[in-house]
């Protein structure tokens, strides 16, 4: 083919992409939209207008807070097609080792602050580095090594505890776990936060790519020259790293570090909001974004049965369905976009 | 199948074909990549469905909706990527799906006469009862031919059935499909290797740009016709005339000694700048394992590499990089490319810490450019650099990994099969990509099964056997009997 033609070729093809990626971006935000426009309008009109409030929007913002972060690093590890089944133990682990530090530091205002966050951020990395140990020496799977870690993680708590609640005795938390900027929660802050550098973190930086990469064709990273293992080890350091910051904020919410606290159900949430928010459990693709919006509209969910007056277990079927459709939708639309 | 059409958004892949297969018959389709044999033979297969025109079978119109009617039909496929359960044993594949059964339970004995009556029929035995993982290529295609004939497949489909085949296998391919010629089958056989299409094929059907061009018998169509045909122009096919070495070259590539058991046994050699090294030898004899060691994918046990003069100390791939070695690995699929990336990001990945701003981000516009810049020099045919490299032909395909490697300043260049499964046209692109580094003073190792390719684009070559180099000789000297003779392990 003369060279010329290969040109026109290539243009007519690039305008065929161009217009089929034009498509594929409208028809995600048309259905977002309406999907959401319905939820709303639906939420507003049976919960007598009290949805729409600011307090209430608020409201769902502050009850997500938990979910999302630990969302968050599970958006790391499942990218790499990888699992962290001990997030919710770590929360309970890492909550217990932050009262003990507390309450045995001495330390008063900011000090104590930072040092208590500081130990249970180190509980978490190394949890997460004693989970990415095997599965990176030994190519065990990571369903099992965090699983392992999820039942001693949580013995330790329980032990390191004596079973009950620890109260916190310095007072210096509080302001944490319930204060405001203006009306929005501090926990609230500190998740968007959080999330804009996990963000950064995936999307901007070569770490990011690279967690891309090993979760698409861990052997073609490999011989790219990327450093698998260690990617891989920072993955589940990360997630444990989240784990910790829930662990605190619960701590700073309750004044006390309880064995209890991560044992609900935070890690399947969690697991939830990463893949309704569109990041694939065969690894390669995803977004923190994504996972976001996951976890606001579980969030949104909850909420709207609470203000209509749906009883809890009625509400755990909606959720189950819920995410089932949202599943479904997506593959869908993939399949339509694919034709 | 009559006038079948069908279109993929912004491609029409097949526009009005129509094809014919004897009972009894070896039709061979032929034809570049994204010609749509394989879309044609999809239909055929059940996994895609044609827009238009309409597939007949013993004069009967038959609707083919899926593989399963397909399979009902009498169409049997035989993928290049096989689709046999790996930690299945060859009984169990070939009597999956039509499992026999005494009440509830599973007849093995049973299922392995039908088994072996099937193997029988192809006059091929092999171990029945391991793991079909453990089994060569070559075997597991033959549990795939049984699987069909299992299924009554009185129309069997066999899509590039030699390409990961040493000789002898490939002779043993050809008596099979003799057999089930005599026995009155029909056979579509796809390939890129026209010279093998005199050994197999009675007539041949040429498809360019999803129409067929011409169908002939094979003793009426001489292989420049079928060439001509298939690329569209009278294409001469011959390679490009390499750079001569300049006389003081210095070695760039130095190789002593290298161990990696079991298939690197005291490997060495020197390659110079601007030189083309070829290796030959039959598959298995341990050409891919050399490259590895060299690169670094496997760790070797002993020995000094030198790249210029500087001994380097290679534990991993990236200590290959960073010493300045691309290596182009042979399957481009599973170890050269992350299908689910766009093209852009395929090609900046080995070499990211080039592509940051000053806070340490990845800098899209830098990316961009510079994907930009190899799809334009490298003629990648690729709507933009965001395509997903998945979506692009085999041959587009190799030039992103070949992208990948010309982005960093690597000296020596390992090509593991380089023009395997693309089309004629890229070929070409390629050696006259690889004459142009050779010109720049790069070293290159080009490890090939194809011996017109390794006679025509190597200075020098090197035939390996067992791990061990069994001779070296200058291109001057080098003739295909030569180079069979002495890989097979005759006196040289």
């Amino acid at each position: 083919m003369a060279d010329a033609q290969i040109k026109a070729a290539v243009t007519e093809e690039a305008e065929v992409a161009r217009a089929k990626a034009a498509r594929t971006y409208w028809l995600r935000l048309i259905v977002a939209a309406v999907g959401f426009l319905i939820v709303v309008s639906i939420a507003n009109r049976y919960s007598g207008g009290s949805f729409l409030q600011p307090s209430n929007l608020i409201r769902v913002l502050r009850q997500i807070t938990y979910e999302a972060i630990l969302a968050f690093g599970q958006t790391f590890v499942i990218i790499t097609a990888g699992i962290d089944l001990s997030v919710g133990s770590l929360v309970s682990l890492t909550g217990v080792v932050m009262a003990l530090v507390a309450n045995a530091s001495g330390l008063h205002g900011f000090p104590l602050i930072a040092v208590t966050l500081l130990c249970g951020l180190a509980v978490g990395a190394l949890a997460g580095w004693v989970n990415a140990l095997p599965v990176v020496k030994l190519n065990l799977p990571p369903f099992i090594t965090t699983l392992a870690m999820m039942l001693m993680a949580l013995g330790l708590s329980y032990k390191l505890a004596g079973g009950r609640p620890i109260p916190v005795i310095p007072p210096d938390f509080e302001n944490i776990g319930y204060g405001t900027i203006g009306p929005i929660p501090i926990v609230v802050v500190w998740m968007i936060a959080i999330a804009v550098i996990a963000s950064v973190l995936l999307m901007r930086t070569r770490f990011g790519r690279y967690v891309f990469a090993l979760g698409g064709n861990e052997e073609a990273a490999r011989l790219a020259g990327i450093g698998v293992g260690r990617v891989k080890t920072l993955v589940y350091v990360i997630s444990g790293i989240c784990a910790a910051f829930v662990g605190f904020l619960l701590m700073a919410n309750f004044s006390s570090g309880s064995p209890n606290t991560g044992t609900g159900d935070e890690l399947l949430e969690s697991i939830a909001a990463v893949v309704v928010g569109g990041t694939s459990l065969m690894g390669g693709r995803g977004s923190i974004v994504g996972t976001f919006f996951g976890a606001l509209l579980i969030g949104v969910l909850y909420n709207v049965m609470n203000l209509i007056g749906v009883e809890s277990y009625t509400q755990k079927i909606v959720l189950g369905a819920v995410i089932l459709l949202a599943v479904i939708l997506d593959e869908l639309r993939k399949r339509y976009i694919q034709r | 199948m009559r006038d079948i059409g069908k279109s993929f958004p912004g491609v029409r892949a097949l526009d009005g074909v129509t094809l014919d297969l004897y009972a009894g018959e070896v039709l061979a389709l032929v034809g570049e990549n994204g010609a749509g044999k394989s879309t044609l033979m999809k239909i055929l297969a059940g996994a895609y469905q044609a827009d238009q025109g309409l597939i007949e079978i013993d004069g009967r119109r038959v609707q083919i909706d899926n593989p399963r009617a397909a399979e009902r039909l009498g169409v049997g496929m035989i993928y290049q990527e096989f689709n046999l359960v790996p930690a299945l044993d060859a009984i169990e594949n070939i009597t999956l799906g039509e499992e026999p059964q005494r009440g509830i339970f599973l007849d093995k004995k049973r299922a392995a006469e039908m088994a072996s009556s099937a193997l029988a029929e192809l006059g091929i035995t092999l171990p029945v009862s391991v793991e079909v993982f453990r089994l060569s290529v070559a075997q597991q295609q033959m549990v795939e031919i049984a699987k069909a004939l299992l299924k009554k497949a009185r129309i069997i489909v066999m899509d590039e059935p030699t390409a990961a085949l040493t000789g002898r296998e490939i002779e043993r391919l050809f008596a099979v499909i003799a057999k089930l010629k005599a026995a009155g089958n029909g056979i579509i056989y796809i390939s890129h290797r026209l010279e093998e299409l005199p050994r197999v094929a009675d007539r041949i059907t040429v498809l360019r740009d999803g129409r067929v061009i011409e169908t002939r018998p094979l003793r009426d169509f001489p292989p420049d016709e079928m060439v001509r045909a298939m690329v569209g122009r009278k294409l001469e096919f011959h390679f490009p005339d390499l750079p001569a070495i300049a006389v003081d070259a210095p070695v760039e590539l130095s190789v002593s000694h290298l161990v990696r058991a079991p298939l690197v046994n005291d490997v060495s050699f020197e390659v110079k700048a601007g030189e083309i090294l070829g290796i030959a030898g039959l598959v298995g004899a341990g050409r891919s394992e050399i490259a590895r060691a060299i690169a670094g994918a496997d760790i070797p046990q002993s020995g000094t590499i030198r790249v210029g003069n500087r001994p380097v100390r290679i534990g991993s791939p990236s200590d290959g990089i960073e010493a300045g070695i691309a290596f182009i690995t042979e399957d481009r699929k599973s170890q050269g490319l992350v299908l689910g990336m766009p093209v852009r990001e395929n090609i900046t990945l080995a070499h990211l810490e080039d592509f940051v701003n000053r806070e340490h981000l990845v800098d899209r516009r830098k990316e961009t450019a510079a994907a930009a810049k190899f799809i334009t020099e490298l003629k990648i045919r690729t709507p933009s650099p965001e395509q997903l490299v998945r979506n692009l032909s085999g041959g587009n395909q190799q030039k992103v990994v070949l992208a990948k490697w010309l982005v960093g300043a690597a000296k020596v260049f390992l090509f593991d099969e380089p023009t395997r499964g693309i089309d004629v046209g890229s070929k070409a692109e390629i050696y006259g990509l690889m004459v142009e580094l050779a010109k720049r003073g790069a070293a290159i190792v080009m490890i090939s099964s194809d011996l017109p390719e390794v006679l025509g684009m190597s200075h020098c070559i090197l035939v390996v056997r067992d791990g061990r180099i069994v001779a070296n000789l200058p291109r001057s000297e080098a003739t295909p009997d030569r180079i069979i003779t002495i890989a097979a392990g005759a006196a040289a």
